[in-house]
């Protein structure tokens, strides 16, 4: 297989991708609550914390509508994801996809830590090398390995 | 709001109406409403038409008489329809009409709402990730209130249970099989941990409500209902709300919790004066989320308030008694109205077998609305 560009579902988001993945968030200049994603025109960027707990979460179990969602939504092959909230220690909830979604093994307050993950892929165009598009997401601690391949 | 009062309802069912537009539905709530209140179409001084999927809900005069009065346009996602009752009791408060008319119909495609997240101000990047998805908010926002408030699945079943048997009384109603709480838990999760038999689903449907002043209200009704409050808030810096790619953590309460209070204040009644209520049930976990958020008991008793009937048509405060949203679905710019027009059925004591056996005498409504909107009104007679 040729090379595979890697590329973040939109600019701005996150730093890498690499080991140690960070989201950019912003500090209001007057009031200096954060937010994410970043807004420029009220606040200056910040790296926010890697690592935080689990606020509260669910799942996705059935296919999402399409527009907007632009993963799988083939029935046959859709699996069903988690989504939750993490607080962080700038003060900040943050949404986001998890990469466990296994109720079981999901409970509010664990520690979660910032990954980088393969959402979709695109096929090679004549002009275009094949790309694989990546979302942040968090992971439960233990499970976590940074960029996951 | 001491100076309105409402002399007509009118209820288009909601469900499913293949050819029939939504237009047609809200000029048929319209026209039951007007032969409620006894009056014609032409003496509506003034109109609010509420809708999502209608971008010209005002076009409806062309169903029912152009008369060219005044006729508003109003959107406020999920609480819409509280918008179109709100502006037309502060216009007769104002003197800018004595009968004034509030209307809503839809007509939602099947499933969950689907969108560009560009309607809110959200980035592409939201939606196309699979994080744009309302029924996401309200999985987490009540799997962490069961946590922190010591509540069971199984009351989100019994919620379900009661909404599907009132539901089954009610001839209007969408959904009229009642179903057992085992069946409801035993579905599968749309979100955990609400199953597909938590929620309620978008549909099709109209409602309408004719208001007049309250002095000349007694004039067209033998029956009118006496709006005491009419409350929309938007959410604060510190709420936990829908579609919010980050919140600050600070807690800060919903709306509906300043709505409610406000409505009160303004009513000069208390949670402990209502007989009957229609909240918000988007899903199970938001009925028992807003039997605390609009003062009715503390968060967490809600276990054994419900374990006790407290919420049945029989209870101490019967919620839902037309079976709510999820008996009924959600037609967005009509579910408020509907939410009206069970609260005056229930306090005229005209709601055949699910009215309620106790004093009908005070009333409230309570909608809940993207991205982050808290809606009140408490009726009496």
């Amino acid at each position: 297989m040729s090379h595979v560009a890697r590329v973040p579902v939109a600019e701005g988001l996150f730093t890498g991708p690499d080991e140690r993945p960070q989201l950019i968030g912003s500090r209001h200049r007057e009031t200096g609550v954060v937010t994410f994603p970043a807004d420029a025109s009220t606040g200056e960027e910040i790296l926010l914390s890697r690592t935080g707990t689990l606020f509260t979460w669910t799942t996705q179990e059935f296919v999402p509508p399409a527009p907007p969602y632009t993963g799988d939504t083939d029935p046959a092959t859709f699996t069903p994801y988690a989504v939750g909230y993490v607080e962080l220690l700038e003060g900040i909830l943050v949404e986001g996809r998890l990469t466990e979604s296994d109720p079981a093994r999901l409970a509010i307050g664990q520690e979660m830590e910032l990954v980088l993950v393969p959402f979709r892929t695109e096929a090679a165009t004549d002009t275009e090398p094949a790309r694989e598009v990546i979302t942040f997401a968090f992971a439960p601690v233990a499970a976590s390995d940074g960029v996951r391949s | 709001m001491s100076g309105v009062s409402i002399i007509g309802v009118g209820l288009h069912p909601f469900g499913r109406f293949p050819g029939k537009q939504a237009m047609d539905m809200g000029a048929e709530a319209i026209r039951l409403a007007l032969q409620d209140a006894g009056i014609a179409w032409d003496q509506v001084q003034r109109a609010y038409a509420g809708s999502l999927e209608v971008s010209n809900p005002d076009a409806v005069v062309g169903k029912l008489g152009l008369t060219g009065i005044p006729v508003f346009g109003v959107f406020n996602g999920c609480a819409t329809a509280n918008t179109a009752v709100s502006l037309a009791a502060e216009a007769i408060e104002h003197g800018e009409a004595d009968i004034a008319l509030a209307v809503g119909f839809d007509k939602h495609p099947r499933g969950a709402f689907a969108g560009d997240p560009a309607v809110l101000g959200l980035p592409a990047w939201y939606g196309e990730t699979g994080l744009f998805l309302t029924t996401h908010f309200f999985g987490m926002k009540i799997n962490r209130y069961l946590a922190e408030h010591g509540i069971s699945q199984e009351t989100l079943a019994k919620v379900a249970a009661k909404n599907f048997r009132n539901g089954a009384l009610n001839e209007k109603a969408w959904r009229r099989d009642a179903m057992s709480e085992e069946e409801i838990l035993a579905a599968p999760y749309l979100n955990y941990p609400l199953t597909r038999f938590m929620y309620c689903a978008p549909n099709e449907g109209a409602a309408a409500v004719v208001l007049c002043r309250r002095d000349l209200a007694a004039t067209y009704s033998d029956s009118p209902v006496h709006l005491a409050a009419a409350v929309l808030r938007t959410r604060r810096s510190g709420a936990f709300e829908v579609s919010s790619p980050s919140l600050p953590a600070d807690r800060t309460p919903s709306p509906t919790v300043y709505a409610s209070q406000a409505a009160f204040e303004k009513a000069g009644l208390g949670p402990d004066d209502v007989h009957v209520a229609q909240l918000q049930d988007t899903d199970a976990g938001s009925e028992i989320i807003h039997l605390a958020e609009n003062g009715f008991c503390a968060d967490g008793d809600q276990e054994k308030l419900i374990a006790e009937g407290h919420t049945e048509i029989d209870g101490k405060l019967p919620v839902n008694t037309d079976g709510g949203l999820m008996a009924n679905g959600e037609p967005i710019g009509a579910s408020g109205l509907r939410q009206i027009h069970e609260i005056v059925l229930q306090l005229r004591g005209r709601a055949g077998a699910r009215q309620i056996p106790g004093p009908h005498s005070v009333g409230y409504t309570h909608l809940y609305g993207s991205p982050g909107t808290g809606a009140v009104t408490i009726l009496t007679t």
